[in-house]
């Protein structure tokens, strides 16, 4: 989405088709305004014309298939976002908060390491792009060494 | 003509996001494509890299990959949003 993410709004609108859920997560990035590289004046994020969304439809899908999810949200900004503006918004919902919050945290690391997004840090110094950081990738394979889904207790 | 895209990083570096290539007669795949370039843009080991993805007509490809002209081909650096 190119337009400004309101996560207030898309909680609102998300907490309308949860079903008989019994709690919700949601996550949302937000750009800071400093990096390692200075005072940052924005970000530039660009996507793929059809890749971005087949990409996030399919982790969306292996998500649900994990965990007994009712509802699920992915929102994340392209173009140009200024710093503390919202970047991306993840929600869940599920009978109980365990599979809620292993999705969210699933769907995130997804987004971080694997999602077509090309970002672009412009600070006062000059611009990077930004690829993910080791961590990044460590966060990621967590979910490839796990196999099994997660029992689910209050 | 191939129609070539670049994504990401890959833009600052061949200063365009697309660009449409009449292919030479030896350049019949994937990797064909990517030395030819290197050496005639003097991109040396740029589309190479073990990390940039090729897509061949908005399909994600790995190894050899058979092109010709009329193809698009998009040459994806590392990913990441959040």
């Amino acid at each position: 989405m190119t337009t400004r993410l309101n996560p207030i709004a898309e909680l609102g609108a998300f907490q309308d088709r949860i079903g008989d859920a019994g709690a919700i997560v949601s996550f949302t990035g937000v750009v800071r305004s400093r990096s390692g590289l200075g005072d940052v004046l924005s970000l530039h994020l660009q996507s793929h014309p059809t890749l971005t969304e087949q990409g996030i439809a399919t982790a969306i899908d292996t998500a649900h298939a994990r965990w007994p999810l009712t509802a699920s949200l992915v929102r994340h900004r392209i173009g140009e976002i200024g710093p503390h503006e919202p970047i991306v918004f993840v929600a869940t919902a599920a009978n109980h908060r365990r599979a809620a919050f292993e999705a969210a945290d699933f769907l995130m690391d997804y987004l971080k390491t694997e999602a077509i997004f090309w970002k672009k840090e412009i600070t006062a110094t000059g611009t990077t792009w930004i690829e993910p950081k080791e961590n990044d990738y460590k966060d990621r394979a967590r979910w490839h060494a796990r196999t099994e889904t997660t029992k689910c207790t209050e | 003509m191939a129609k070539l895209f670049y994504f990401g990083r890959l833009i600052d570096i061949s200063g365009t996001a697309q660009e449409n290539v009449p292919l030479p007669a030896h350049v019949e795949d994937t990797e064909t494509l990517v030395s030819w370039l290197e050496d005639q843009r003097g991109w040396q080991g740029v589309l190479s890299e073990r990390h940039i993805r090729i897509v061949v007509n908005d399909e994600i490809r790995s190894g050899r990959v058979s092109i010709s002209n009329g193809d698009e081909i998009g040459f994806l650096p590392p990913v990441g949003g959040g």
